[in-house]
């Protein structure tokens, strides 16, 4: 039988830095990570970018082999695990193989959600989470003339921009009636949607797809739910996210959406956690547990769950997921940090120019900001909000120049 | 050891907000036009902030890049940038918190501070001091290299920079060297040794509080017959070098001994329960200066040892303080050069987490805001060029900054701070008189001072 002090299910962000903050404690005990995917470790986030071409898969691997052996990691490629047996602390993985593991992290991310519509499974599609779904899209962009793209989220937009660069015809239908919602305010996102309307995209707000039916040979022909219908030679789904947890079945792991973790990203079995886009934590702005599927807190959560793993005794508990997100497109920047609004808050958002600021302030304290071709450090921002710094003495300064005064907070707090 | 970094430092008390730095840096070949760091005003205009890069130890910038295209040097400790693996997706200004990354979204890239690759332009330009190099970080690698001259397990109190201190000196004093621990907080955590084992890989001894530099200058003298060219360094407290063991210092000073004589000055006898002691300061709490209705404290201002020991014009004399290592191993250099010629003397101002009452974690930042205020001062002198500041303060904090640090001044009566701000300045006056003078004769091009 195989054995382990730590096994890592996954290989991305969480994992990541799970392992580096176990050796930060640990130099010693065996890591084993298993993951599903077959190369090695890279991030779901970097894919849009191997699609357009910046990047290859080669150049953006996370971290390679001599960190791998620096760290003294087993790394088991296209590893999947089948079942989780907590009462014998082992696994068993897709291949048969058995693992026992004294402290086991659930980091396996998540998966494309496909949307209820009738006669998908039997068209081809697209999605795009893993390095040869990447592979697949960048191809079938070369070969195509007409794209749909269901889903106007992060990966919906920067594909879209891809294909049309590329010189395709694109529609993007959204479900909701903006894009990147819950990412951006209407405001912004009608100023980033237009971006896209401006470089020729179609953008159909509020409507979903219905069925699906294949035309010609290669072709498609999309039923909306509206009534319209759109035809094309490409369809990528780019419907969000659902979190690998089919493996937990009859584990005893609690699920909500996702596995259910404390502050320390225990879940509700003993010597079981979980991190990354997997785990359903606290938000820090309500305290609701809740799906984040960020990459800056799975990074937070990774090296909590590590930490707390090696038995390191200056963990600090994870405040809560805060909505962090970045987003570039046809050379504009959009960044958007906590809440977009709030009861009772005191909302700023002064626009023009191509540039778009939004504030969100409660109580003295900053709760959210959001901005369009602004300079904002997002991640000091991320601190104001997390610290519940009091602003109230800098207030109108900070609303005139919260670039600027932000960082004289921070670099005080610092000392 | 793992090692340590060079890093880019910043004195607001000293930036008059010029912005030559941002200029400069701003036409690096790096920077794509914009400035990697940024001065900033603070909103009450009072004073200035800086943004930079601070390379941190575990820089989030890099943990949350997928793209690969930062790491940090593991030599170095620079967090580098590779152009060619970033896509501009700004996650890494998500991760930093200091405002250490400069966006250049519309080319989408990204670019900070890389310290020149050693020689940052930065501090070159900086006409006011307010930017330095500190390259304290190649010190302690280098030192690090060295065999650590006392064993492990010495019982320092928490926080104690002490250990710090003579662990870093041995190593660079190296092996050739013999130690006097007179009684004190040195001897007592275990540097002379239990049950007829010693705590260093050194010979190491045990004088009387009155003694020291008299057996020191006896066991000099003996190797120096011999032939054989040995350190005597001696590892005291101010008790034994300010009060019982000024005597016989005093002594070898004016003889000119050749010794290496290191006064750790915790003010105070914190060893054996925290009695006051010559060096220690105005209106301190200590258990034979406590705080009732009739005593406030230490009545009486404490002895200037380092002056007094320049006015014996010993080959070196200098102060120190280990919240600026490489200005204390400047000095160390000195030091062990000129106790080949004759005496040399190290005032090193050590403040005590247990007998000043103060959180055993901020001993380092205690040891910086006593220089910040002018509390302390760290200057040297030679006969020959006299006395100059090595890190002179010109606009200091207030030193009520430094008082509010330590439990042992939370009683002092207004009146009682004002005296205090009162000495801090006159000392400086003083030190500055002295300065002045060596600056002057320097200028004049004689050197009256050792034969005047």
């Amino acid at each position: 039988m195989n054995q382990t002090t730590y096994l890592i299910a996954g290989s991305s962000h969480a994992a990541i830095e799970a392992v580096a903050a176990i050796r930060m404690v640990d130099p010693e005990g065996e890591v084993v990570m298993a993951t599903a995917d077959q190369r090695l470790p890279y991030s779901p986030t970097i894919l849009p970018y191997v699609v357009s071409g910046r990047t290859s898969p080669e150049t953006a691997t996370l971290r390679g082999a001599a960190w791998l052996e620096a760290n003294r990691v087993r790394f088991l490629a296209a590893s999947p695990i089948a079942e989780v047996q907590p009462d014998q602390r082992q696994v068993r993985m897709a291949d048969g193989a058995v693992w026992r593991y004294e402290r086991l992290l659930l980091a396996t991310g998540a998966r494309p959600a496909l949307p209820p519509i009738a006669g998908l499974a039997a068209q081809p599609h697209h999605v795009l989470r893993t390095v040869e779904d990447a592979l697949a899209l960048q191809a079938a962009i070369a070969g195509a003339r007409q794209a749909v793209i269901l889903g106007a989220g992060l990966v919906g937009l920067h594909a879209a921009e891809t294909m049309r660069k590329a010189g395709l015809g694109v529609t993007v239908i959204e479900q909701k009636s903006q894009v990147l919602p819950g990412y951006f305010d209407g405001e912004a996102s009608r100023m980033i949607e237009k971006a896209f309307r401006d470089h020729g995209i179609e953008m159909v707000m509020g409507e979903t797809a219905a069925a699906v039916e294949a035309q010609d040979d290669k072709g498609f022909r999309l039923q909306l739910a509206g009534g319209g219908e759109r035809a094309g030679d490409l369809l990528l789904i780019a419907a969000g996210v659902r979190p690998v947890t089919d493996f937990l079945a009859g584990s005893g792991v609690d699920l909500g959406q996702g596995v259910l973790v404390d502050a320390r990203m225990r879940t509700s079995v003993p010597n079981v956690w979980a991190a990354g886009d997997v785990a359903q934590a606290d938000r820090f702005l309500d305290g609701v547990k809740a799906m984040a599927g960020i990459l800056p807190n799975a990074v937070e959560q990774g090296r909590i769950a590590g930490a707390d793993m090696a038995g390191d005794s200056a963990v600090k508990p994870f405040p809560g997921s805060v909505p962090l997100n970045t987003f570039a497109y046809f050379g504009n920047h959009a960044i958007s940090v906590g809440a977009l609004d709030e009861a009772g808050a005191v909302i700023e958002t002064h626009a023009g120019d191509g540039c778009y600021i939004r504030l969100v302030i409660a109580e003295g304290r900053l709760r959210g900001i959001s901005a369009i071709n602004h300079v904002v450090d997002a991640g000091l921002m991320w601190q104001l909000i997390l610290r519940r710094i009091d602003l109230a003495p800098v207030l109108q300064d900070f609303l005139a120049r919260p670039h600027e005064i932000g960082r004289v907070l921070m670099s005080r707090l610092w000392r | 050891m793992g090692n340590a970094f060079n890093t880019i430092t910043f004195d607001k008390g000293r930036c008059d907000g010029c912005g030559d730095c941002m200029t400069v840096c701003a036409k690096l070949p790096g920077s794509a036009g914009r400035s990697r760091l940024s001065v900033i005003v603070a909103p009450d205009r009072s004073d200035f902030e800086l943004a930079i890069c601070r390379q941190c130890g575990q820089p989030k910038c890099v943990m949350n890049c997928p793209a690969g295209a930062l790491a940090k040097g593991e030599q170095d400790g620079i967090v580098r940038w590779e152009g060619a693996k970033c896509v501009g997706c700004l996650l890494c200004t998500v991760g930093c918190r200091y405002g250490g990354i400069v966006p250049h979204a519309e080319a989408r890239q990204m670019s900070k501070c890389d310290q020149c690759e050693g020689d940052p332009a930065c501090v070159t330009v900086c006409k006011s001091g307010a930017l330095s190099f500190n390259r304290a970080g190649a010190l302690y690698n280098r030192v690090g290299n060295l065999e650590d001259l006392f064993a492990p397990g010495l019982s320092a109190c928490q926080g104690c920079n002490s250990e710090l201190l003579i662990r870093h000196t041995l190593r660079h004093v190296g092996p050739e060297t013999v130690v006097a621990t007179p009684p004190g907080c040195i001897a007592g955590m275990g540097a002379v040794g239990y049950n007829g084992q010693t705590g260093t890989k050194v010979p190491v001894f045990h004088p009387l509080l009155t003694n020291t530099a008299s057996m020191l200058t006896g066991i000099r003298r003996t190797y120096k017959r011999r032939g054989r060219d040995v350190t005597a360094l001696a590892l005291a407290g101010d008790g034994g070098v300010v009060d019982v063991g000024f005597q016989s210092l005093s002594g070898a000073a004016e003889r000119g001994e050749e010794l290496l004589f290191i006064c750790v000055d915790n003010e105070g006898y914190m060893n054996t329960g925290m009695q006051r002691s010559g060096s220690t300061s105005y209106g301190s709490w200590t258990s034979t200066t406590p705080v009732g209705k009739r005593m406030h404290g230490k009545s009486r201002d404490s002895k200037d040892m380092p002056l007094m020991m320049m006015m014996h014009r010993c080959e070196y004399v200098a102060t120190a303080s280990l919240g600026f290592m490489d200005d204390y191993y400047a000095k160390l250099d000195k030091a062990i050069a000129a106790a080949k010629r004759g005496m040399a003397y190290i005032h090193v101002y050590a403040p005590c987490p247990t007998g000043w009452r103060f959180p055993s974690s901020a001993t380092i930042e205690t040891c910086r805001k006593s220089v910040e205020t002018n509390f302390v001062t760290l200057w040297e002198y030679t006969p020959d060029a006299g006395l100059r500041f090595t890190r002179p303060v010109d606009n200091p904090i207030p030193v009520e900054e430094y008082l509010r640090l330590f439990g042992k001044y939370r009683h002092l009566s207004p009146e009682q701070v004002t005296h205090i701000r009162q000495t801090t300045v006159d000392k400086v006056k003083h030190l500055k008189m002295h300065a002045r003078a060596a600056e002057e004769a320097r200028q004049a091009n004689d050197v009256p001072l050792k034969g005047e």
